[in-house]
């Protein structure tokens, strides 16, 4: 098993207890002297930095929201002189101006640290050959995985997005063995390939994919691991805690978080308050080592759940689960949670149905109804009632027993729900408050 | 010569203007109903076609976005008079085969046709043959 640093990565629990309380007393004085921001913060909570002593202490912190980051829009929550920033990186900006994030010198190369960590748990290393396929540019994908591959001494092919012929054209003829980009890209990338007459098992030297930058499900992977043969794994970050910084181990059963250099909290998202482990709720992130925009209490917005013990593979730092969407695509019907990654996780275990889907809320009689409209699979389609029944109610009973409540399974062909190019829009909300 | 007719199935969702899409998409290829019938099941439904062009049905059904499936189903001449169907149903359930759907319709020459699915194809195309029962051939149906 390696390691790219033994030493931190299976540090006991109480030691990164206590350098996490001592990096996080130094931030608390770095932000509160250096940003106007910080220091209005708390002095409107009525925190001082001397009421910080360890992080026993973190809850008495107020919250950073994305919002923070727009309000202040360019730079305003930097912690540094514009002369000490390295680089800046930018959000696509959907929702209005984009979010600016700005790395000194250490900070980028703590970022490639941190990645080069989470590599080297799946066993890449400099004889590697990675194939890039996430965006360049102000997106933190590319440049993030690619500093971190060169840290590693890999060989890096920077492929970016689109052209699909031809990046698998190089993943065949470059001898690829590690690709990075998004799980729907890759799932794009096998189908044309197959139409090609490709087979990545048997025309490639691939063996590891990292995916993200958006929700995949469990049911993806096995799918992407048959189908090409390779081990499919996590990559997750956002561009406020840097880019891709973390990945699951050989283990696939977590993304670990460095705690040397980030404390993970989980919080329910309606009441602020923390959950426990293993219990879904909102991903919320303190940067302990970042200098040009350290943030406090994070509110990435992403949806998991965390464990703090240690992992088969040897390491000791917590580990979040699968992300299940984002807090704000959470609806709650009859009192529950339900997040539309859950639905989706159902649908791919059932091969009779397409992933697409639609989810209906409406108010009668003083009562929550859901529907979820699922699409009949082309292929799987037989022309007797008893499977549609039967289809139906597997669905039904499945999804009771992931979303906790009940839902009305309507069947519909194939095809004919709305097919999203972006953010895909799942839930139609009828009821009126 | 197969004594199977292919059959055309259509998953629908129960709401107007589906069957008309239906129909449309068939006329405006000038391919000619046989027989039709329709199961439904408060949301949706599966509409069944026996059509002189099934191949032709199929692919210009598909392409319009429609769920379709190719069934083979077997056509079975009756004598258009009382206790015909009793005949046909009493040789297949005393012999345990179960009919999963059915119906028929009457020919211009006044021959009814039962269109059956059963549970077992050749063991009912055997028995059926026995007694003297005759089939509809796909030749029969295609113009």
């Amino acid at each position: 098993m390696a390691y790219w640093d033994e030493d931190i990565e299976t540090m006991n629990g109480k030691s990164l207890k206590e350098l996490q309380s001592e990096k996080l007393v130094k931030l608390v004085h770095n932000v509160y002297n250096n940003s106007n921001f910080y220091k209005k913060r708390f002095d409107e909570n009525g925190i001082k930095p001397e009421d910080i002593k360890s992080v026993d202490d973190l809850r008495k912190l107020p919250y950073t929201y994305k919002k923070d980051l727009r309000d202040t829009y360019p730079t305003g929550m930097f912690c540094v002189k514009s002369t000490d920033v390295s680089r800046i990186h930018a959000s696509s900006g959907t929702t209005g101006k984009p979010t600016v994030v700005g790395y000194t010198k250490n900070d980028l190369d703590a970022w490639s640290e941190s990645l080069a960590r989470s590599l080297t748990s799946v066993g890449v290393n400099e004889n590697d050959i990675i194939q890039i396929s996430y965006g360049y540019g102000l997106f933190t994908g590319g440049l993030g995985v690619h500093y971190a591959a060169e840290k590693l001494g890999a060989t890096t092919i920077p492929a970016g997005t689109g052209n699909t012929e031809k990046q698998i054209m190089l993943i065949k003829d470059l001898e690829a063995t590690v690709i990075c980009c998004t799980p729907t890209y890759f799932s794009y990338m096998i189908e044309v390939a197959e139409k090609e007459g490709i087979n990545f098992k048997r025309d490639t030297k691939l063996k590891i994919g990292f995916f993200g930058a958006e929700p995949w499900s469990c049911e993806l992977r096995n799918k992407i691991e048959t189908k090409t043969g390779i081990k499919a794994y996590d990559i997750y970050g956002t561009s406020e805690l840097s880019g891709p910084l973390f990945t699951d181990c050989t283990e696939q059963n977590g993304i670990h978080i460095w705690a040397d250099m980030f404390i993970a909290e989980i919080i329910n998202p309606e009441t602020g308050e923390p959950v426990e482990d293993g219990e879904i709720g909102e991903l919320v992130i303190t940067t302990l080592c970042k200098e040009a925009l350290p943030l406090i209490r994070y509110r990435v917005g992403d949806l998991t759940s965390i464990t703090h013990e240690k992992c088969a593979c040897g390491r000791t730092h917590p580990r979040i689960m699968k992300l299940t969407g984002r807090s704000d695509d959470m609806t709650i019907v009859r009192g529950v949670n339900v997040f539309p990654g859950q639905v989706e996780s159902v649908l791919l275990s059932i091969p009779e149905v397409t992933s697409n889907f639609r989810i209906t809320i409406d108010r009668i009689n003083e009562l929550d109804k859901m529907v979820v409209e699922v699409e009949i699979n082309d292929e799987m389609f037989t022309d007797k009632m008893a499977d549609l029944y039967n289809l139906q109610a597997k669905l039904e009973k499945e999804l009771l027993s992931v979303l906790g409540i009940s839902a009305s399974v309507k069947l519909v062909g194939s095809d004919t729900l709305p097919r999203f190019e972006g953010k895909a829009k799942r839930v139609i909300d009828n009821r009126k408050y | 010569m197969t004594k199977l007719i292919q059959q055309i199935s259509v998953f629908s969702e129960n709401k107007p203007g589906k069957l008309a899409q239906v129909a449309e998409t068939l006329k405006n290829a000038d391919i000619n109903l046989r027989a039709f019938t329709i199961a439904e099941s408060g949301d949706f439904g599966i509409i069944r076609l026996i059509v002189d062009k099934p191949e032709e049905a199929y692919k210009l059904l598909k392409d319009v976005g429609f769920t379709v499936s190719k069934t083979d189903v077997l056509g079975v001449h009756m004598d258009d008079k009382p206790g015909s169907l009793l005949k046909i149903s009493k040789l297949l359930s005393e012999n345990e085969i179960n009919m999963d759907y059915a119906y028929a319709f009457v020919t211009r020459d006044k021959t009814a046709v039962l269109i059956i699915r059963v549970s077992d194809v050749s063991n009912a195309i055997s028995l059926l043959e026995k007694e003297d029962i005759c089939f509809v051939c796909s030749q029969d149906i295609i113009t």
